[in-house]
């Protein structure tokens, strides 16, 4: 250890300023989602009720946000599985005349802005005559949910040996048997993680939505409706908490189970 | 040769898929299919087509769109009423940069040089939990901080500070009526947003710095501030300029945050939104487009030069 391990007070404090600036937000969320002020956002709350939690689960304009939210990220993530994990091991594996155009055609959706994706597929649709419906959401969604895929995946491949799949044929596996027994365990792990990616990602897209969605609510678009035009805030408090919960959750138990491969990872330094 | 060895295979799948391996071009050709066909054919043309239109013009009485290539739609952008957007949304985004970069630098820092164990894993949860919860659920998150009867008017008020505060208020342009109406309240949101986007790739940068070398030009003789500027600063630049392409790219693009927390004037997003729906004007919609591609395209270049792709 060095001498000069202890951080300069300015710095820790400022630190620790950052830090409440981060989550202080976040926090403030599930307090609000407990007020029984109706009409304001007035703090502090003037009293606290689980009264808005009930009203809330008997909302059918919600569930049925939520309902289509699942629905098109879980579509969106399939088409993107596949997708992705195509285009990854052509280019990971083959060398072909146009693989860098590819390469960055997939990455081209998420490097523009949300705006111009959007105003590009509605204007696709228009030209192909194509009505809204949940598959045109589903169709703008895995748009930019590929590279997510893609990238996890490609990673997997170059890591890959390539000498696997060649002696699964010589003893006799046919390709099918070679994709299940062989090359789908050896990048399980890596679309796991990227097909969760994907799903958080499509589940809390708004931007590109706005444009193909048409008459359709997902639940970000009947958040933004309400943050537009504010209508019933405590249903709105209560929405915004499950939705920090649903990602919350998650983040955690990704942090604790990648915790001790990390710490095993730098122990060996 | 495998049939030497092995009996052929039975069923249609198999031997389908056989036959596909034995060759390879046309096997990678059809991996590749639906993605050339969906992005490089619906999407890239899609996209192609939308800005070609920035080189057709509206027809100011019919409102019908003139196909025939000209520039005036793009004279338009430098109309007063519209360059003022651009410019807008340009020194909100360079702001919201700067500020990300002063308010990242501390927490990147101490988590990479001084934070151990569980210190750690709080900084860790600390960045990760904003920059995955969902979007519109920060930007309310702020319409209940910043709103005038909210957290922040009366932290002050308790502090006695609520002078500060309407003198804030109260300045030209950037104040207004409350926090959640003005610029300064659109400058805070759009800085809380994007703000793990510049502490994740500073940290990393950060954290290949090797300590040796800041105690070394300690021992030589420089004070803290010598060793910031000529040894610290520049070895996490990529980082800095890696996260700045983040906090100043979507800056340039969102259209949602100035329209829920802001002062009703217009963003370079809300601008291109108005006039592809509302205004029904595609050409100028399509030439507003153009506008945050070529900075963007400029920053790209500026930023390799500077090693930022190193850093991501």
């Amino acid at each position: 250890m060095h001498s000069e391990t202890r951080a300069p007070l300015a710095l820790k404090l400022s630190a620790a300023a950052g830090l409440v600036f981060l989550l202080a937000p976040i926090a403030l969320i599930f307090l609000y989602a407990f007020s029984t002020e109706e009409k304001s956002f007035q703090w502090p709350p003037p009293g606290f009720t689980l009264k808005w939690l009930g009203v809330t689960l008997g909302r059918g304009d919600v569930w049925e946000a939520l309902g289509l939210s699942v629905k098109v990220a879980a579509i969106s993530t399939a088409i993107a599985l596949i997708m992705g994990t195509l285009t990854a091991a052509a280019v990971a594996r083959s060398r072909f005349f146009g693989r860098e155009t590819i390469s960055l055609l997939v990455i081209l959706p998420i490097a523009l802005p949300g705006i111009i994706t959007g105003i590009s597929l509605r204007s696709a649709f228009a030209l192909l005559e194509i009505p809204f419906s949940t598959w045109t959401i589903v169709l703008g969604h895995a748009t930019f949910c590929i590279v997510i895929v893609y990238n996890n995946a490609v990673a997997r491949f170059r890591r890959q040996n390539a000498a696997l799949i060649d002696a699964a044929m010589d003893l006799g596996a046919d390709g099918l048997q070679t994709f299940r027994l062989v090359i789908l365990p050896n990048i399980a792990t890596a679309l796991l993680a990227g097909g969760m990616l994907a799903f958080a990602l499509s589940f809390d897209e708004v931007i590109v939505t706005t444009f193909t969605a048409g008459q359709q609510t997902t639940l970000p678009i009947w958040m933004l409706e309400e943050l537009v035009r504010p209508r019933q805030r405590p249903v709105t408090n209560v929405v915004a908490m499950a939705v920090v919960l649903v990602t919350v959750i998650p983040i955690l138990a990704a942090y604790y189970l990648t915790r001790d491969g990390e710490s095993t990872a730098g122990a060996e330094k | 040769m495998s049939e030497a060895i092995f009996p052929p295979r039975q069923g249609l799948a198999p031997r389908a898929v056989e036959w596909i391996l034995r060759h390879p071009g046309l096997f990678t050709l059809l991996m590749v299919l639906p993605i050339v066909l969906w992005l490089g054919i619906v999407y890239i043309g899609a996209l192609i087509a939308l800005l070609m239109q920035s080189f057709f013009s509206i027809d100011e009485f019919s409102g019908v769109v003139v196909r025939e290539p000209t520039l005036k739609t793009y004279a338009e952008l430098l109309r007063p009423a519209n360059f003022d957007i651009i410019a807008r949304t340009v020194v909100m985004a360079a702001s919201v940069t700067l500020a990300s970069v002063a308010l990242a630098f501390p927490i990147a820092y101490f988590a990479a040089r001084y934070a151990k164990g569980r210190l750690k894993a709080l900084f860790y949860i600390g960045v990760m939990l904003p920059l995955w919860s969902s979007y519109l659920v920060k930007v309310y998150a702020w319409k209940l901080v910043l709103a005038k009867e909210g957290i922040l008017t009366w932290v002050f008020a308790k502090l006695h500070l609520g002078w500060l505060l309407d003198a804030v208020l109260g300045l030209p342009v950037v104040g207004g009526n409350s926090l959640s109406v003005s610029y300064l309240g659109t400058f805070l949101v759009f800085t809380y947003i994007w703000l793990p986007y510049m502490i994740i790739p500073m940290q990393a940068a950060l954290e290949r710095v090797p300590a040796p070398l800041l105690e070394a030009a300690a021992d030589l003789g420089a004070t803290p501030r010598q060793s910031f500027w000529m040894v610290l600063a520049p070895l996490a630049l990529p980082g800095v300029v890696a996260g700045s392409i983040f906090t100043f790219s979507l800056t340039l693009g969102d259209y949602i945050i100035p329209q829920i927390v802001g002062s009703g004037r217009l963003f370079l997003g809300q601008a291109v939104y108005m006039q592809q729906g509302t205004a029904g004007n595609i050409p100028l919609a399509a030439a507003f487009t153009v506008v945050p591609i070529v900075i963007m395209g400029v920053y790209l270049t500026i930023a390799r030069k500077l090693g930022a792709f190193d850093a991501l």
